[in-house]
């Protein structure tokens, strides 16, 4: 078994080098190596999971050391694995989810000439990822990391072509390298506390660390997880992902990577746990970007933003609940993986929406698809009622329970965790039915596609250029995906919580308590049910009776800034852009005209050489006698000065 | 008496040099040859060293060779290798078969040669590149600070005709701007690193009569003055040691370059053909760190721990300053330049945060800059060989004509930002918590050189390679065989560098671990306890 868990990491990994390295030979069957690679890798998530189901709930956990990586002095960091249950769960979700994206990409990258370079970068992430889940020390999970952030800089500008797309996915690794930055300070503070930054040593030892630096480690892990999961402050580059073919923003920006921020928050519960006032900056941060991303969600007209301010707003849940500490972890992954499910599927809907639309992304020229896509629309349509938390499906069972879980936290702060939590499942109802039915019911509103010429479009776009959209059903390839994950939305988290099943599951690792809420459970799920019909029936009112205009009105004050992100950009822009130009211009100029000049001129007065200086910058190397001279000259006097000391 | 094999390591690419030199003028292509021919013997010589240097063997120095030379002044001709030593010289011999073979046409005359010109460039460039290899590899191996000198200053000599003397095809300059701006960066670069050795020469008289005073004969040996200064019989006055120190480092501050001593380095980089700058950045400068290791910290140890807080705070400003002058070039040599400032900060940040793993992380840090600046500069070379600029906005779209270019840059552009997987992350990280454990906030200021990094080298890689294909780049042809037979090397190094650097490290641990009981420091314990038992949970 032990060597399946590096065999899980290397398959992809071989299958990346072969797409990546083996040239045009492998143009035509790549799509389906890359696939291949994927679904070997889910064979032996499956093997490795049936084997530790048949162990006892505290023997289930497999160390491997494969080699040391970096020995020097004391510091030793190797490549060694820990799968525990934590660990299957993603495992399971990264390559189960990861291999029918494969299967959805060979239809939707069906025209595209760099189709084995794309499953390529897919394979890189798969392996990446699993890295980043699997490692036993926080420096190979750094690689993990920053692995899955290449991956991620590599799709998101796959149509490098694109000046957005290159622009969006610059803008992603960099402020991916800001999060990265508190990742590398903490296991930075971790080497200098515990003398180690593996997983085990830190983790039992975190309580004997004091407070202080728990705190100071805690926060620069909650920066990392900024970054990686879009959480503010540093949220701002989700949005601009969308650039990325769907896909991608299925897989890595909604269903996995993005996630990355809870493991690791999950992962390093003790030190949280340690440190009371970074727990209440983790549950502040996911509190306020649930209600962020929801309100950016709720203004966007391009169907794959709209989605993106979802997916930030149900992480802000997840990190929310990871905060609360034992109460919420199990919640947190229990909603991590559901979600994986129903916003998987919500993304490979819209992108096949898009397949059949030339590739609009604007919902306000849509209407009316349910009768030309049936299948996606039905599957469209469960990951919906799953988003929201309709009594039954995925998203009912898992987001109830953080909500529970925040009131639970008592005193005021429960109440205003609660609430937000609440307010925030109001309008994830709102602005989904707002999607739902601006795309699939309602009148017709399409338009002719872009020209080719128009840098915007996906690559299928050329083909039916300049006519009406026909919309039509998304081949094979594409559906069943589509129908299996709507399967999970459905299905995923009653099945988890049939006997509390999750809950033992993961419980060894995280462990649990259940939270003393000041409200019933059935209240809380009852409020939740008011607030969710609240929305959905604003929604109805707004987009549903009345027809939907084709260009957007001016809207509010608000409105006009959730479609700028909240003016998240303008302030990036005017602060860190503009005034990082200026910083490097007059350094580049004072470098020239201060450095230069100073260390000429100091040059040139001390040794008394400077219209030797002038001469010898046109050229004339025979000054060098003279400077010679000039050194010869002080070297007597030093070694005079030498002897009189 | 044993083989000379370091003697002869130094003397293969010498050979090697008057060889090509010799070679006559219509044969240009036979002189390119012999220097191929005579670089990949250093390297096979320079192997040999490395198999036959014992890590784990006593002493400081392995491989040994002592002659007298200038008895008068006690000057002795003696070399030897430490761990550090026989690691640099291996990258110096591993580099300059790529320097050579990317260089293959850069000497090329423009138009087709009279058979009666005395002057022969082509000779003459692939024979200066041997000699600067000779001369830096015998720097790497002298152990008389005397010997050590002469070298690191006559290197000066083929690198000012290297500079000067060749550049790349003017593109928008006329000729003649294009040769004035080389003669000014070749005389720059001679001015700064000769007010460098001039500094140091003077130091190194000075230690001669210490040593003559005290010790009734003067010496520039390290080995007995370490020796002498251990058992109690050389003393220093403070005063004294603190200004030796101060000559002997800043001639290597200049040649490492250290800010603010750096400006020669941009204009040097940016006007030599693009193999030139790598044989400055990656091989010359080398030795600017490399002695700082091996002559001020252990000729002068007090005077080093003294001198540390400026030091560091210097090593900060290079890396913080160099990274965002790159991002703020328009120029794409003189970027990489300034990003090679910022990793030199790294390196002298390790060098004197005093602790295992910031020494350690130096040292392997002078090896991965070395392999991911060459494919990096290399690259951007045969980019700029294609098109005539050395402007980022004289590209764009690059990828979709010459994928493989593309590809090898980004994955060199990613070495450089030290990206996890590559080798310069495993040193930058160690030099990173090397110094946090000594000095915190430095270490984590320099932290923000990683975001600075990711900055210039997409924004790099943005501007020339994606987007609109521009006009002037339709017809650029991908990556030749022979460009692929330099960059596919380096590239395979930097991965397998990055996930198993324990065969370098095990060479270099000894060393530093000496150097460190040398400096009498010792590595801060962490403040937590944990026993083995619960690691193995």
């Amino acid at each position: 078994m032990e060597n399946l868990i590096g065999l899980l990491v290397l398959v992809p990994l071989a299958g990346a080098g072969a797409l990546l390295c083996g040239g045009r030979r492998l143009d035509r069957g790549g799509p389906w190596l890359g696939t291949l690679a994927a679904a070997v890798s889910f064979a032996l998530g499956v093997v490795l999971f049936a084997d530790m189901l048949g162990k006892g709930g505290e023997e289930r956990t497999l160390d491997v050391t494969v080699f040391q990586w970096v020995p020097v002095g004391s510091f030793r960091a190797d490549v060694g694995f820990h799968l525990d249950q934590l660990s299957m769960t993603f495992v399971l979700l990264i390559t189960g989810v990861g291999s029918l994206i494969h299967l959805y990409s060979i239809g939707y990258m069906a025209h595209d000439e760099r189709r084995r370079r794309f499953f390529g970068y897919l394979n890189l992430f798969l392996a990446a990822m699993l890295l980043l889940v699997l490692a036993d020390n926080y420096l190979l999970l750094y690689v993990g990391w920053e692995g899955v952030g290449l991956a991620s800089y590599l799709l998101i500008g796959f149509w490098q072509h694109k000046p957005s797309a290159a622009t969006a996915a610059k803008k992603a690794f960099l402020v991916n390298r800001v999060g990265d930055m508190g990742m590398s300070i903490a296991i930075m503070l971790m080497f200098t506390t515990f003398g180690t930054f593996a997983f085990g040593p830190v983790l039992t030892a975190a309580d004997r660390a004091g407070e202080g630096r728990l705190t100071a480690i805690a926060l620069l892990l909650l920066l990392a997880a900024c970054g990686k999961s879009a959480q503010v402050p540093l949220q701002s580059w989700l949005g601009d992902a969308m650039e990325g073919p769907t896909p991608v923003s299925a897989l890595i920006h909604a269903a996995t990577m993005v996630t990355a921020g809870v493991y690791l928050v999950t992962r390093s519960g003790a030190v949280f746990e340690g440190a009371p006032d970074a727990q209440t900056a983790v549950v502040t941060v996911g509190a306020v970007t649930l209600l962020f991303g929801a309100i950016v969600g709720c203004a966007k007209d391009d169907i794959k933003k709209a989605l993106a301010g979802s997916t930030m707003s149900q992480i802000g849940y997840m990190i929310l609940a990871a905060g609360l500490g034992p109460v919420g972890y199990v919640f947190a992954i229990m909603h991590l993986v559901t979600h994986g499910f129903f916003k998987a599927g919500l993304f490979l809907g819209a992108g096949s929406v898009m397949h059949g639309m030339n590739d609009e992304v604007d919902m306000r020229r849509y209407g009316g698809l349910r009768k030309y896509m049936p299948v996606t629309f039905v599957t469209f349509g469960l990951g919906y009622l799953a988003i929201i938390g309709f009594p039954g499906l995925s998203g009912f069972f898992s987001k109830d329970k953080i909500i529970e879980a925040a009131f639970a936290k008592g005193g005021t702060e429960g109440w205003i965790l609660g609430g937000a939590a609440l307010l925030g499942a109001a309008i994830t109802a709102y602005y989904m039915t707002r999607v739902m039915i601006m795309t699939f019911f309602g009148e017709e509103r399409w338009r002719p596609a872009p020209s080719p010429d128009e840098p915007s479009a996906e690559p299928a776009a050329g083909d039916r250029a300049g006519g009406m959209p026909h919309p039509h059903e998304s081949p094979r390839t594409m559906t069943i995906p589509m129908i299996v994950l709507a399967l999970g939305s459905v299905f995923a988290g009653g099945l988890f919580s049939v006997n509390d099943a999750f809950l033992k599951w993961l419980e060894p690792v995280t462990g649990h308590e259940e939270g003393n809420s000041p409200l019933g459970a059935l209240t809380v799920t009852a409020a939740t049910m008011a607030v969710l019909v609240l929305g959905v029936a604003l929604a109805w009112a707004q987009y549903g009776r009345r027809p939907v205009p084709a260009t957007a009105p001016p809207g509010s004050a608000l409105t006009r800034a959730a479609r700028r992100d909240l003016l998240q950009d303008d302030f990036n822009h005017v602060v860190l852009v503009r005034g990082g130009e200026h910083l490097t211009r007059s350094l580049v100029y004072l470098d020239h005209k201060l450095v230069d000049g100073v260390v000429n001129g100091t040059a040139a007065s001390v040794g008394g050489l400077s219209g030797r200086m002038r001469r010898l910058q046109n050229g004339y190397v025979r000054s060098y006698a003279v400077s010679m001279f000039g050194g010869a000259a002080v070297l007597i006097a030093a070694t005079l000065l030498m002897r009189a000391v | 008496m044993s083989f000379p094999l370091l003697t002869v390591t130094a003397a293969v690419p010498a050979a090697g040099a008057l060889a090509t030199a010799a070679v006559p003028a219509a044969r240009r292509a036979a002189a390119k040859w012999t220097a191929l021919v005579f670089s990949l013997a250093t390297l096979v010589l320079a192997g040999v060293q490395l198999a036959r240097f014992d890590p784990d063997a006593a002493g400081p120095f392995q491989l040994t060779e002592s002659h007298a030379w200038i008895s008068d002044f006690g000057v002795r001709y003696e070399l030897g290798v430490d761990g550090i030593g026989v690691v640099l010289v291996a990258l110096t011999a591993l580099l300059v078969p790529f320097v050579v073979l990317a260089g293959w046409h850069d000497a090329d005359p423009l138009e087709p040669a009279t058979p009666s010109r005395r002057w022969r460039p082509t000779q003459g460039f692939f024979a200066l590149i041997l000699m600067v290899e000779a001369m830096v590899v015998i720097s790497f191996e002298a152990t008389d600070v005397f010997v050590f000198y002469v070298f690191f200053e006559a290197m000066l000599i083929p690198m000012y005709f290297l500079i000067g003397g060749f550049g790349d095809r003017a593109g928008e300059r006329t000729e003649d701007e294009a040769a004035a701006q080389r003669s000014y960066a070749a005389v720059k670069f001679l001015l700064y690193n000769l007010a460098g050795g001039l500094v140091m020469l003077a130091a190194v008289v000075g230690l001669y009569a210490v040593t003559a005073d005290q010790l009734g004969h003067g010496t520039f040996s390290l080995t007995e003055i370490v020796q002498a200064r251990g058992s109690g019989r050389l003393h220093f006055a403070t005063v004294t040691e603190r200004a030796l120190f101060l000559g002997f480092f800043f001639a290597f501050a200049v040649k490492a370059p250290l800010w603010p001593v750096h400006t020669w380095l941009p204009n040097a980089m940016g006007e030599a053909t693009a193999p030139v700058a790598v044989l400055i950045t990656a091989v010359v400068d080398k030795v600017g760190t490399f002695a700082m290791l091996r002559f001020c910290l252990q000729l002068f140890p007090g005077a080093s721990t003294w001198a540390t807080p400026v030091i560091v705070v210097l090593a900060l400003i290079s890396i913080l300053y160099g990274a965002l002058l790159a991002v703020g070039q328009r120029d794409i040599k003189r970027l990489i330049a300034y990003a090679s400032i910022s990793h030199f900060g790294f390196i002298i940040l390790g060098i004197f945060a005093m602790t295992t793993q910031g020494q350690g992380g130096a040292t392997l840090y002078m090896v991965n800059h070395g392999i991911s600046t060459a494919a990096l500069m290399l690259v951007a070379g045969f980019l700029i060989s294609r098109r005539g600029s050395r402007l980022i906005a004289d590209y764009g779209g690059v990828q979709k004509v010459a994928p493989v270019l593309a590809g090898t840059f980004l994955v060199a552009g990613l070495a450089t930002l030290s990206l996890p997987g590559l080798a310069p992350f495993v040193s930058e990280f160690l030099v990173l918590v090397g110094t946090f454990s000594r000095y915190p906030v430095a270490g984590a200021v320099a932290t923000v050189g990683i975001v600075l990094a990711a900055l210039y080298v997409l924004v790099l890689y943005q501007r020339t390679m994606t987007g609109p294909v521009e006009e002037s780049v339709r017809a650029m042809p991908d990556l030749r065989v022979r460009e692929l037979a330099v960059v596919a090397p380096l590239i395979a190094l930097l991965l397998f560098l990055g996930v198993y650097p324990k065969p370098v490290t095990r060479i270099l641990d000894p060393a530093v671990e000496h150097t460190m009981s040398q400096v009498h420091r010792t590595d801060p314990q962490p403040d937590v306890r944990v026993s083995n038992a619960e690691g193995a949970k």
